[in-house]
């Protein structure tokens, strides 16, 4: 499986990630001549075999829905690029 | 102080617990030494006055009647793992300056227990490499031959405890990260069962895979270490809930009797002359303390290398999403609208490596795609793990090198990324089966740089995995020896 510039663009915008036009044709090279090495796992047969997400087949734990931690909002909001009264700056996003 | 430059954390409790030193003498002591060997590039962060302020809470707290075996010894930390005081990178300009407002639960455990943070160390960015060149902060060299790599991604660690610049580091390990480092440079790298440490605060990478470990000088550190560092925490969701462990406790039990497996899929091509002599020479002492060889097969761990580029990207392109602009880290300068801040932020912030990983990782979890690849990726995983599981029911534990080559030049792997993933080719099977395993000096190879010899346990099997490199260290000096000028 081969990509075109077209899929590393389309990857790209999934990925919420710019790039340039020089480096788009870089990265193609790069990541095909990734995707060349993962080949070969994907022709093993895999039949009857379950999916492993955690090594040791753990699984999600829960908790109660209760309060556990007070926020510290200054803290939180010591690494902003921006702020204002307590709440996180971003662009418009609505027009 | 000459006995302090080498001496190892058990001397070094052993020194304070006498009051032959104090926690402050201590700290000073490594501040400098870290200051005489800046050109390691191995810190990141510094902040003298906060280690010893540090210090004098440890030897107040002696003062006060305290004498735990860790109380006043300086440790230094990875970037990866968050700390309140100083700055918590990983290795990235994405987060350059980000003060957390907490501390990771290892680093926390480490406080708790007296321990001296000497500050953070270099890493490859966001964990991602083997060779310590993909951190935004510059490369870290190798204290054995500075035009070498120490490896990575945890290459400030193995660096700084090589250099005895820190008696010991904590390190992080998802393919190899601390393995491959400490190979590298000659220091004992130890990963523990996945799971067993926590990784809160443990900036995430591949979070079915990251494990949170340790650089020190010996195996017998390690597991004074793992008593404070090891444990359940609620914070962490895929923590196992385990009761707590004296990992010291079967360290001079030997190996008289105990069956290594050694499979023959790890000593086949690609790998130098001189890695193999060492290791295979590290087995013959092996024998001769008592241990049976066994060959074993380990006939699909060959297919870890891509099945972890597939899972370890992937979860990683989860794991940066993160990372847009908006409540920390880089946001870019000049923009358009919402959309492109978070395009360019996320551009401008990453390197490379990091940059690759997401896009493969987004590849393979898109739609049409996700089912080949990623989900395929996950049974061969499976396959990998059961094949650990039943050869270890051949064997006590299993040995083989950990790299295929000794630490390589600068830019010698870097222009050529699957050349470089290469590197994790013995350590990620072991990854992916979530067993706890680790590197141990055995001898030096080409250009005079060291080998290391990997060991691997079944989960949980942290105290005989320790105990069996205690029996090696008793036997033979490698991981006393020092670099050139240290």
């Amino acid at each position: 499986m081969s990509l075109a510039l077209a899929d590393v663009r389309r990857i790209a915008h999934l990925a919420r990630l710019e790039i340039a036009d020089a480096e788009a044709t870089a990265t193609q090279a790069q990541l095909n001549d990734i995707l060349a090495m993962i080949e070969r796992m994907q022709r093993v047969d895999t039949t009857g075999v379950e999916p492993m997400a955690h090594p040791l087949g753990g699984t999600q734990r829960l908790r109660a829905d209760c309060v556990t931690e007070s926020a510290e909002r200054d803290r939180l909001l010591a690494n902003a690029p921006a702020q204002e009264a307590g709440l996180f700056l971003v662009p418009r996003v609505v027009e | 102080m000459a006995e302090l430059a080498h001496a190892s954390v058990a001397e070094l409790g052993r020194l304070l617990a006498a009051r032959k030193v104090s926690a402050v003498e201590l700290a000073q002591h490594y501040l400098a030494r870290i200051d005489a060997q800046r050109d390691l590039n191995a810190f990141l962060d510094l902040r003298p006055e906060l280690t010893l302020a540090q210090a004098r809470a440890a030897d107040q707290r002696r003062a006060r009647g305290e004498d735990g075996a860790l109380l006043g010894v300086p440790i230094a930390h990875k970037d990866i793992f968050v700390t309140r005081g100083w700055a918590s990178t990983a290795g990235s300009k994405m987060l350059r300056g980000f003060m957390s407002p907490f501390d990771a639960t290892v680093v926390a455990n480490f406080e708790q227990a007296g321990m001296v943070c000497l500050g953070k160390l270099n890493c490859d960015e966001f964990a991602m490499g083997s060779s310590n060149e993909n951190s935004a902060y510059g490369p870290v060299h190798n204290p054995w031959d500075k035009a070498a790599v120490p490896g990575g991604s945890s290459g400030g660690s193995s660096a700084a405890v090589a250099a005895r610049i820190a008696p010991a580091a904590t390190a992080t390990d998802t393919g190899g990260s601390i393995r491959e480092p400490a190979a590298f440079t000659g220091v004992t790298g130890t990963k523990p069962t996945y799971g067993r440490p926590s990784r809160w605060g443990m900036i995430a990478f591949a979070s079915s895979l990251d494990t949170a470990g340790l650089m020190t000088q010996s195996a017998e550190d390690c597991a004074l270490l793992f008593n404070r560092m090891l444990g359940f925490d609620p914070q962490d969701s895929t923590s196992i809930d385990r009761p707590a462990e004296d990992y010291t406790r079967a360290l001079g039990s030997g190996v008289a009797g105990l069956t290594i497996g050694v499979p023959q899929e790890f000593f086949g091509d690609g790998l130098q002359p001189d890695v193999e002599a060492a290791v295979r020479e590290a087995l013959r002492v092996y024998q001769r303390l008592g241990a049976r060889l066994v060959e074993i097969s380990l006939p699909n761990a060959a297919l870890g290398i891509p099945v972890y580029y597939v899972l370890a990207p992937a979860e990683a392109s989860s794991n940066l999403a993160r990372f847009d602009g908006v409540r920390y880290g880089h946001r870019a300068a000049h923009y358009a609208d919402l959309a492109d801040m978070i395009k360019k932020s996320r551009a401008e912030g990453f390197g490379a490596e990091p940059k690759r990983r997401i896009l493969i990782g987004t590849y393979v979890l898109s739609h049409g795609y996700y089912d080949a690849y990623f989900i395929q990726a996950m049974k061969v995983r499976r396959i990998i793990a059961d094949e650990f599981r039943a050869a270890f029911n051949q064997c006590d534990a299993i040995m083989s090198p950990v790299t295929t080559s000794v630490a390589f030049g600068f830019g010698e792997k870097a222009a050529d990324p699957v050349a470089m993933y290469l590197a994790d080719l013995y350590t990620v099977p072991g990854s992916l089966a979530g067993i706890p395993s680790m590197s141990v000096p055995c001898g030096f190879g080409a250009g005079g740089r060291p080998v290391g010899l990997q060991l691997m346990c079944n989960h949980f099997e942290e105290a005989k995995m320790l105990a069996i490199a205690h029996a090696y260290q008793r036997e033979t000096d490698w991981h006393r020896r020092l670099p050139p000028g240290v």
